[in-house]
C-alpha cells in the first residue's frame, strides 16, 4: 500500500499543472473560480487548448485521439483541471456522445462526428430527460416514427443543459411502443437547426440560464443518424451513464473552493480580527476537509482498481463518489456563503457595468447564487436517492 | 401552560391570513408586486394599514392597538407563508419598535400614527460592513455641533432602506469602534442633505440599500432615547426582530413542507407516486419533525421577546434562531431535493421559499453566531439548574 504517486505520475502532474497555468487564459480561470458566467467562447477556447495538447479526449480509442494512459493519469488530469479552475472539456461531447459513437456508431458516423466532437466543432446537448421522465428515464415518450429514410420525431425534452449553444442533440426516442419500456428506445443524433425544434430557456433559482425545454414538432431525422441498432438505445444510454466514473466526485473542484474559503476567511473582518481567527469556523472547515480527504482516498482506490474492470460497465463505486462528492460540493458552497455573511444578501451582478460604489467584495455576492445553483448536483446525473437505490441493490443485494 | 390564542388573536390571525392568501395565493401576483418601484405593493401596504396591522404593536395613545409579540408573530407567520414583500419587519418591527421603546412622547406622536396609517415607512440603518453581526461595532460617528449633531459613516444592507422615508441611524457619540458604550440612535430624513443610497434587490427578491452619511446635520431632537442608552435599545429591538423572523421562517417552512408533501402525492415516476418510496417518506417525516421543533422555538421566542432581563431574553432569541436555522436548512434543502429538477426553477414557488429561508439565516447573525451566544451564556440549562 502506498499513497504516493510514482515519479512518472508526479512528473505528469507537474507538467499538467504548469501547462494549465501557462496556456489557459487567466481571466477565464478567474471567472470560473468566482462562479461568474462563462461564455460559449470561453468554453470553446479552453476545450480546444486542451485538445491541441491531446488532453480533451484521452480516454477515447487511440485512433480517435485517445491516449494509452493508466487510470491514474486520467485521474491526475481531471483533478488538476478542476483545481486550476479550468472549464473542463465539454462532458456532453467527451464523456457522453463521443464514447457512444466510438463504441456503437458506424464507420461513417465515427468519421463524420468524432474529430468534430473532440475539437468541439460540434457542440452537443443531451436530450434524455422529459417532463414525465426524470429518474424513471426509461418511461420516456418522445417518439420517432419511420417515414421512408427518415424518422419523424415528436415530443419534448427538458432540463437540456446549454441547448442554446448546441449544434447537435443526442436524443433518446421511443421507436417501439409495444415493447417493454427499455426495449423500445433508440439513440438518435440530429441538428438543432432542424425545422420543428423550439428551444425555450428555463431560468434556475440562481437566475442562471443553463437549462432549457426542447420541443420537437415533426422533426425529420435521416435514418443514417441512428446510432447502433433500433430499439437498443437503452443499452447505449446505460453505457454512457456508466462511463462517468472518476471525476464525478469533483474533488479537485471542492479543493479549489476550500482554498478560496481559506483565503476569503482571512480577508473578511469579524470581531477584532477576521473570520479565520474564529476557531469555530476553522473547525467547520476542518470537518469538511477530513471528509474530502476520505473521499479522495476512496476515489484513488476506485481508480487503482479500475485497471481490472471492463470499460463502460456501470460501477456501484461511482454511486459512492456521486453521493459524497455532491454533498461536499454543496457543503463548500454553503461555507463560502457563511464567510460572506451579510455581504451575501445583495443580488447584484458584478458583471453589470455601474458607476455606483461597490457593495462588498464581488466574490461575496456570488456565494448565495452558487449555493442555490449547487443544489442541482444531488439531483442530476441520477439523484442521490437513485444512487442509494443502486448501492442497496447492486452492492448490498437488498 | 397555555399555547392557545385568545379569541381576539384568533380573529386577528384569520383576517391576516385572508389578506395574505388573497394577495399572494397566486404566485404571479408576487412577481407583479416585485416590479413596482419599491419592490412591493403600495396598494397592499394600504390594506395592511386599513386592517390595523401597521399600528399593531403601538400603544393606543400613539395611534396603535397595544399588541404584543404574539400578535407580531401572527402577522409575520402569514408573511412567511405568503412570501410577502412588504416592509413590515423594517418599518413596524424595527423602525417602529425603536421609536415605540426609545422615543419621547413628542417623537412617538409625530411618527407612530403615521406608520400606523401607512404614510411613513422606516428603515433601521445600523449594520456596518466590518461589524458583521456585532451590534456594538459602530464606526459611524455623531458629533455634537451647533445644538444638533453631524453624522458621518456608511451603513450596509439596510433592509428596505431604498424606499424608507425615515432612517433610524446608529452612530457613535464617543469611544472606539468596538466599545459597548457611547452609541446613540438618530432619526434621519432619508432625503436629508448628505444621505446617499445605493438601492438593490436582495437574493430573496426583497430590497435593501447601502447608505452613506456625509456631514448629515440633524437637530437635537433627532436623538432617540437617552444618549448612551442606544445599545440596550438596539439589543431589545433586534431581539424583537429575531422573534419576528423566527415566525416568518416558520410560516415559510410550513408552506414549503406542505407543498413538498403535495408534490410527493402527485408526481409519478416508475408508475407510482414518488411519495410511495419510503426513502422520501422518511425524509418528509423528518422535515415535519424539524418544522414542529422550529414552531415551538418561534413560540418560545415570541413569549420571551418582552422578557425584562436583557441577558436572558438575548440568549433565548439566539437559542430560537439556532433551531430555526437548522430546521430551515433541513426543510429548504430537502424540499428542493424532493422536487427534483422542478425545485431548481425560478418559475416555481418552492425555490423562493428556500431562498428566503437561506437569507433569514444571514440576518442578525447566522447559526454559528447564535450558537456561540447560547454557549457563552453557559447553555440553556443554566437557568433551570439554578431553579432546582
Ligand atoms: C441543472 C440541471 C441540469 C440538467 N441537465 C440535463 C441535461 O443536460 N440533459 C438531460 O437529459 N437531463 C438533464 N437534467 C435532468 C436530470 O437528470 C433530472 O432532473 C433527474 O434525472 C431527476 O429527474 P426529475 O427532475 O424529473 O425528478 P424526479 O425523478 O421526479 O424525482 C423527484 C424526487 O423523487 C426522488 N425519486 C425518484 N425516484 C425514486 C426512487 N425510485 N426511490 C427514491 N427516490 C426517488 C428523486 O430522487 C427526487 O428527490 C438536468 C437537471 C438539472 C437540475
Amino acid at each position: 500500500m502506498d499513497l504516493r504517486f510514482t515519479p512518472e505520475e508526479i512528473a505528469f502532474r507537474d507538467e499538467v499543472r504548469s501547462f494549465l497555468r501557462r496556456e489557459i487564459p487567466a481571466d477565464i480561470r478567474a471567472r470560473l473560480s468566482e462562479g461568474r458566467h462563462l461564455s460559449k467562447q470561453d468554453m470553446v477556447t479552453c476545450h480546444r487548448i486542451l485538445h491541441q495538447r491531446g488532453w480533451a479526449v484521452p480516454h477515447w480509442p487511440r485512433e480517435w485521439g485517445g491516449q494509452d494512459w493508466s487510470p491514474v493519469f486520467h485521474y491526475i488530469l481531471g483533478e488538476e483541471i478542476q483545481r486550476a479552475a479550468v472549464p473542463p472539456p465539454l462532458a456532453f461531447n467527451v464523456s457522453m456522445v463521443g464514447p457512444v459513437i466510438a463504441q456503437f456508431g458506424s464507420e461513417a458516423q465515427k468519421r463524420r462526428f468524432l474529430p468534430a466532437t473532440a475539437n468541439l466543432d460540434i457542440w452537443w446537448c443531451q436530450g434524455f430527460s422529459e417532463p414525465g421522465s426524470g429518474s424513471d428515464l426509461a418511461s420516456l415518450r418522445t417518439r420517432a416514427e419511420r417515414d421512408g429514410d427518415h424518422y419523424i420525431v415528436n415530443g419534448q425534452k427538458t432540463w437540456t443543459t446549454l441547448a442554446q449553444y448546441a449544434d447537435w442533440i443526442f436524443c433518446l426516442v421511443r421507436t417501439n411502443r409495444e415493447a417493454k419500456k427499455q426495449e423500445g428506445i433508440s439513440f438518435l443524433l440530429f441538428e438543432m437547426t432542424s425545422p420543428g425544434i423550439t428551444v425555450r430557456p428555463i431560468v434556475t433559482i440562481d437566475g442562471g440560464r443553463e437549462v432549457n425545454e426542447v420541443f420537437f414538432d415533426n422533426v425529420r431525422v435521416p435514418v443514417e443518424n441512428l446510432v447502433g441498432q433500433e430499439n437498443r438505445g437503452w443499452d447505449y444510454a446505460k453505457f454512457l451513464l456508466g462511463n462517468e466514473r472518476t471525476g464525478i466526485a469533483r474533488i479537485g473542484l471542492t479543493k479549489e473552493r476550500l482554498a478560496r474559503a481559506r483565503q476569503f476567511a482571512r480577508e473578511t473582518p469579524a470581531g477584532d480580527g477576521t473570520v479565520w481567527d474564529d476557531p469555530d469556523f476553522r473547525r467547520r472547515l476542518a470537518l469538511i476537509e477530513v471528509q474530502l480527504k476520505a473521499l479522495e482516498i476512496t476515489q484513488m482506490r476506485v481508480v487503482a482498481g479500475a485497471r481490472n474492470r471492463e470499460a463502460g460497465r456501470p460501477d456501484p463505486n461511482s454511486s459512492i463518489l456521486k453521493i459524497k462528492g455532491s454533498e461536499l460540493q454543496q457543503a463548500a458552497t454553503e461555507l463560502l456563503m457563511e464567510i460572506a455573511g451579510p455581504c451575501a444578501l445583495p443580488a447584484v451582478d458584478p458583471d453589470e457595468p455601474t458607476n455606483e460604489p461597490p457593495i462588498g467584495p464581488e466574490w461575496a455576492m456570488l456565494t448565495a447564487p452558487t449555493y442555490f445553483n449547487y443544489r442541482k448536483v444531488s439531483i442530476y446525473g441520477g439523484s442521490n436517492e437513485i444512487q442509494r437505490n443502486i448501492i442497496a441493490k447492486a452492492f448490498l443485494g437488498l | 401552560m397555555d399555547f392557545d390564542l385568545t379569541e381576539e388573536q384568533r380573529l386577528l390571525r384569520d383576517s391576516i391570513d385572508r389578506l395574505i392568501d388573497d394577495a399572494y395565493g397566486d404566485f404571479e401576483k408576487r412577481r407583479t408586486y416585485a416590479q413596482e418601484p419599491h419592490g412591493f405593493s403600495m396598494a397592499l401596504w394600504r390594506r395592511y394599514a386599513e386592517l390595523g396591522l401597521l399600528g399593531l404593536p403601538f400603544a393606543e395613545a400613539d395611534g396603535g392597538y397595544g399588541g404584543g409579540a404574539v400578535e407580531t408573530m401572527l402577522v409575520m407567520e402569514a408573511i412567511g407563508r405568503g412570501l410577502a414583500l412588504e416592509p413590515y419587519l423594517a418599518t413596524v418591527v424595527l423602525g417602529g419598535g425603536l421609536v415605540r421603546l426609545g422615543g419621547n412622547a413628542a417623537q412617538r406622536q409625530r411618527i407612530l400614527p403615521r406608520i400606523a396609517d401607512g404614510s411613513l415607512r422606516l428603515a433601521f440603518a445600523h449594520n456596518e460592513r466590518q461589524a458583521r453581526y456585532d451590534l456594538f461595532d459602530v464606526a459611524t460617528t455623531a458629533r455634537a455641533e451647533g445644538g444638533g449633531f453631524v453624522l458621518n459613516g456608511a451603513k450596509t444592507v439596510v433592509l428596505h432602506g431604498d424606499s424608507a422615508d425615515l432612517l433610524v441611524v446608529g452612530a457613535r457619540l464617543s469611544g472606539n469602534r468596538r466599545d459597548r458604550t457611547g452609541i446613540g440612535l438618530f432619526l434621519v430624513d432619508a432625503g436629508a442633505a448628505g444621505v446617499t443610497r445605493r438601492a438593490y434587490p436582495t437574493q430573496d427578491g426583497q430590497r435593501a440599500a447601502e447608505i452613506t452619511l456625509a456631514q448629515v446635520r440633524v437637530p437635537a431632537d433627532a436623538m432617540l432615547g437617552a444618549p448612551d442608552a442606544g445599545l440596550a435599545l438596539i439589543g431589545q429591538v433586534t431581539d424583537a426582530a429575531i422573534a419576528a423572523l423566527c415566525a416568518e421562517a416558520v410560516g415559510a417552512m410550513s408552506a414549503l413542507h406542505a407543498m413538498t408533501v403535495d408534490y410527493l402525492k402527485t408526481r409519478k415516476q416508475f408508475g407510482v407516486p414518488i411519495g410511495s418510496f419510503q426513502a422520501l417518506q422518511h425524509r418528509a417525516a423528518d422535515m415535519l419533525v424539524a418544522l414542529e421543533q422550529a414552531r415551538s422555538m418561534a413560540m418560545y421566542a415570541a413569549m420571551m421577546a418582552d422578557a425584562p432581563d436583557a441577558a436572558e431574553r438575548h440568549t433565548a432569541m439566539a437559542a430560537a434562531r439556532v433551531q430555526i436555522d437548522e430546521s430551515a436548512r433541513m426543510i429548504g434543502q430537502g424540499a428542493i431535493q424532493l422536487h427534483g429538477g422542478i425545485g431548481m426553477t425560478q418559475e416555481y414557488r418552492a425555490g423562493h421559499y428556500f431562498k428566503r429561508l437561506t437569507m433569514i439565516g444571514l440576518l442578525f447573525g447566522d447559526t454559528a453566531h447564535h450558537l456561540k451566544t447560547v454557549a457563552a451564556a453557559g447553555g440553556l440549562s443554566a437557568d433551570e439548574a439554578a431553579e432546582t
